[in-house]
């Protein structure tokens, strides 16, 4: 479905995440994370960086791999994104849900 | 259900088995809650007290003889070794699907948020102390004190 934010028009699914990720740039990013009523910071744009990358290289992001990642440990990475850190993070960062249950 | 329209606000993880399949379960059960935005606690009790012992931990095995699920007579699983043969044929497994071991499992929950209290009978019971556990558990507390931080609407219970 569309979706209006930022000034651009976004394809998302129905529970809010990207389903295209070329249509993504900072100013939708940072205009979701408000959404998810979070300040974005420049460690938060750090940890949206490194799941992108992993994104690109098709790598699963599961927390105990954002745990080995040397980019944010695992007690960081849930004070950044309090509330299901890592759905959060992927989708402030326009990537797919995680399908990891670890 | 009108309590957050049945939302689970909290998960209150009873573990009382050591067998690893067991262990892992509860801890995939906390973890995954955190990971949903849900608070999760864990209370050990009984044997589930082993999965948070610094000597045992790193031990645990999954039960070959009475565990239908292993498809293998009882009489053979009951045979020297089978318990370790399994176990390694799971943890094997388990690394393939990127499962950590118990110890880090207990690393990742502790950084995620989850709380991990030790049942103060069975610690008695066993004759158990404080030092004798994992580092990050919270407490040695009563069933009193477990269900005192249960307390809230959304919160639910589970026995492992």
């Amino acid at each position: 479905m569309n979706k209006i934010i930022a000034d651009s028009t976004i394809q998302v699914n129905e529970e809010g995440y990207l389903t295209d990720f070329s249509q993504w740039n900072q100013a939708i990013g940072t205009a979701l994370s408000t959404e998810a009523n979070i300040v974005m910071t420049p460690r938060h744009w750090e940890v949206i960086d490194y799941l992108q990358a992993e994104f690109k290289k098709d790598i699963p992001l599961s927390i105990r791999k954002i745990g080995k990642s040397n980019v944010v440990d695992i007690k960081e990475f849930y004070a950044l994104f309090p509330v299901a850190p890592l759905k959060t993070a992927s989708k402030i960062a326009g990537i797919p849900k995680p399908a990891s249950c670890i | 259900m009108n309590e957050f329209h049945g939302e689970i606000r909290k998960m209150m993880i009873i573990l009382s088995k050591a067998t690893l399949d067991n262990v892992y379960a509860a801890f995939v059960l906390a973890n995954g809650a955190r990971m949903e935005g849900i608070e999760a606690e864990m209370f050990f009790t009984f044997f589930g007290l082993e999965a948070i012992h610094k000597g045992k931990l790193e031990h645990l095995h999954i039960a070959t003889v009475g565990n239908p699920a292993m498809h293998i007579p009882t009489l053979l699983g009951g045979l020297p070794g089978m318990e370790t043969l399994a176990t390694n044929m799971m943890k094997k497994e388990m690394e393939r699907i990127d499962m950590p071991d118990v110890h880090e499992f207990l690393d990742i929950l502790t950084a995620s948020g989850v709380k991990l209290w030790a049942c103060k009978l069975a610690m008695d019971m066993f004759h158990y102390k404080k030092e004798d556990l994992y580092e990050g558990v919270d407490d040695v507390i009563t069933v009193g004190d477990f269900y005192k931080k249960g307390e809230g609407l959304g919160t639910h219970m589970l026995f492992i």
